[in-house]
C-alpha cells in the first residue's frame, strides 16, 4: 500500500473492495520510519528473514464442520506445519481468537494439543466462539494465566511492546466489538510510561478499525484505544474475525486482518450475511493461511507476509 | 382390450381413478395441515444472519421456539425478560413462553446487528 493508496479522509466501501482484491495473494507488509508501504510477496519476503519476527494464525473454528470445511483440525494442523517450515523459528506464535467454534472442552483440548506441537510460546485473545460457556471461564482457565479482567495483557518482545486486548465480552447493539471503560483505563496507564518510539503492536479478534459496520465488523471504542497510541511512531494493529486479508494505513498506524485456519468468509457486503463461504473445491486452501510478522530493526521495517495454506 | 368393448370396465377404472385421486388430495391436504401447524405463527427460523419473520404477533401464555437453519451459531438475548440463551449450533432450536403483553426487542448474543421483535396481547 502507497501513501496515495492511504484513505485519510475515513473509510468508505470502495477503500475496502480496492482492498479486498489482493486477499488470497501472498503480500509483504512494511512500516518503515512512519512510511507504511507493501508489496506483493516475492524479492521483499527474503528481505523479512531476517532479525525478530513472529507468527499469527486466526480463527481457527475448532469443531465447525460444515461443508465450507468439514475438518478444521486438518487445516489448522496444516498451517502450524507451514509455521515450523518457516526459514528461521519465529519468536513466538499469536493466535487472535476463534480458536473454538463452541468454546467446548473438547474443542479446547484439540487447540492445545495442536499448538502445543509447535513448541512455541503462545499468545491469545479470545473470539466470540470462545467464550460461550462459563462466562468466558473456560477460555480463560486455559490461556488467560497472567491476564487481567477478561483476559487483556501486554508483553515486551525484541524491542516491541505488544498488547493484547479483548473486545469480544459486551458485543454493541449494532454488533460491534467493545472494550470498555476498565481496559481502556488499563492500557492507558499500560502505555504512559513507554518512550514514543517504542514499536507497538495491538491484538484484538475483532477489528479495532471500523471494517463493514452493517455485520458489526468493528470496535465501538477502538477510536479511544488508537488515540492513546497516538504518540507512538509506529503501531501496528492485527485482528482477525473477518476471515480475510484487509489492510489499511492511517498516518503511523497500520492495520492488518489475517486469514482464517478454517474457513473464508465473504468481503464486506457481497452476501447476505458474513456466513462461512463455500469455495469450490480444491480451491479452499487458497482462503486459508497464516501471516508472519517481522521486524527488521526496532528503528524500521515490521512487515508482515501474509501465506494462504496452498502457497 | 378397449374402454369402449368394456363399458363395466370403463367405470369401474374411472371409479377407482376417482377414488385415486380424492386419496392423492387428501394426502396434500394432510401434508398442508402438518406445514400449517409447524407455521403456526409461533415459529422463528434463523437463516443468512435474519429472524424470520423479523416481527413475530403472539397471545400471551404462547411458547415461541426459534430454529437455526445457519452453519454458525447463533443465541437470543432479550434483556427485559432476561433471557439469554444458549448458543444454537446448526438445527438446535430454543424456546421461551411469554406471559406477559408487551413488546419484546432481541439480538442475536453473538451477532447482535441481528434484530427480532416479539408482540404479545393480552
Amino acid at each position: 500500500m502507497t501513501r496515495d493508496d492511504t484513505n485519510r479522509s475515513g473509510t468508505d466501501r470502495r477503500h475496502f473492495l480496492k482492498c479486498m482484491t489482493w486477499a488470497g495473494t501472498a503480500m509483504v507488509w512494511s512500516v518503515a520510519g512512519g512510511i507504511p508501504r507493501s508489496r506483493l510477496i516475492g524479492s521483499a519476503e527474503a528481505a523479512t528473514t531476517a532479525g525478530f519476527n513472529f507468527v499469527q494464525i486466526s480463527d481457527s473454528h475448532l469443531g465447525f464442520d460444515k461443508p465450507a470445511n468439514p475438518n478444521t483440525t486438518a487445516t489448522l494442523q496444516e498451517a502450524l506445519n507451514d509455521v515450523a517450515a518457516l526459514p528461521g523459528a519465529p519468536a513466538f506464535m499469536i493466535h487472535t481468537g476463534d480458536i473454538t467454534h463452541l468454546s467446548k472442552p473438547a474443542q479446547f483440548d484439540t487447540a492445545q494439543q495442536l499448538m502445543g506441537q509447535a513448541k512455541l510460546t503462545i499468545h491469545t485473545v479470545p473470539g466470540e466462539h470462545d467464550i460461550l460457556e462459563e462466562d468466558g471461564k473456560s477460555y480463560l482457565n486455559r490461556f488467560g494465566k497472567g491476564t487481567k479482567g477478561d483476559g487483556w495483557y501486554s508483553f515486551n518482545a525484541g524491542g516491541v511492546h505488544f498488547i493484547g486486548l479483548v473486545n469480544v465480552v459486551n458485543l454493541k447493539g449494532n454488533g460491534l466489538g467493545d472494550l470498555g471503560h476498565e481496559q481502556l483505563e488499563w492500557l492507558e496507564g499500560d502505555v504512559k510510561g513507554l518512550s514514543a518510539s517504542t514499536p507497538i503492536v495491538v491484538f484484538a479478534h475483532v477489528p479495532l478499525w471500523l471494517v463493514y459496520q452493517d455485520w458489526g465488523w468493528g470496535t465501538a471504542d477502538g477510536a479511544q484505544a488508537l488515540s492513546y497510541l497516538k504518540k507512538f511512531g509506529s503501531v501496528t494493529v492485527l485482528n482477525g474475525h473477518i476471515h480475510q486479508v484487509l489492510q489499511k494505513v492511517e498516518g503511523h498506524v497500520a492495520f492488518h486482518t489475517a486469514r482464517s485456519t478454517a474457513f473464508p468468509q465473504p468481503a464486506p457486503g457481497t452476501a447476505k450475511g458474513p456466513g462461512p463461504m463455500a469455495v469450490p473445491a480444491g480451491e479452499l486452501k487458497q482462503y486459508l493461511g497464516i501471516a508472519r510478522v517481522s521486524l527488521v530493526s526496532s528503528q524500521a521495517p515490521l512487515a508482515i507476509v501474509d501465506t494462504p495454506l496452498a502457497a | 382390450m378397449s374402454d369402449v368393448l368394456q363399458p363395466g370396465r370403463l367405470a369401474r377404472r374411472v371409479v377407482l381413478r376417482r377414488a385415486l385421486g380424492a386419496g392423492v388430495g387428501g394426502v396434500i391436504a394432510a401434508v398442508g395441515m402438518r406445514v400449517s401447524r409447524a407455521d403456526d405463527g409461533t415459529k422463528v427460523v434463523i437463516g443468512n444472519f435474519a429472524f424470520v419473520p423479523p416481527l413475530l404477533r403472539v397471545k400471551a401464555g404462547t411458547t415461541v421456539t426459534w430454529v437455526n437453519r445457519d452453519d454458525i451459531p447463533h443465541s437470543i438475548v432479550c434483556p427485559p425478560l432476561s433471557v439469554h440463551s444458549h448458543p444454537m449450533d446448526s438445527d438446535e432450536s430454543f424456546t421461551f413462553r411469554f406471559e406477559k403483553a408487551g413488546v419484546y426487542n432481541y439480538v442475536c448474543g453473538l451477532h447482535p446487528f441481528m434484530h427480532g421483535q416479539v408482540v404479545v396481547s393480552a
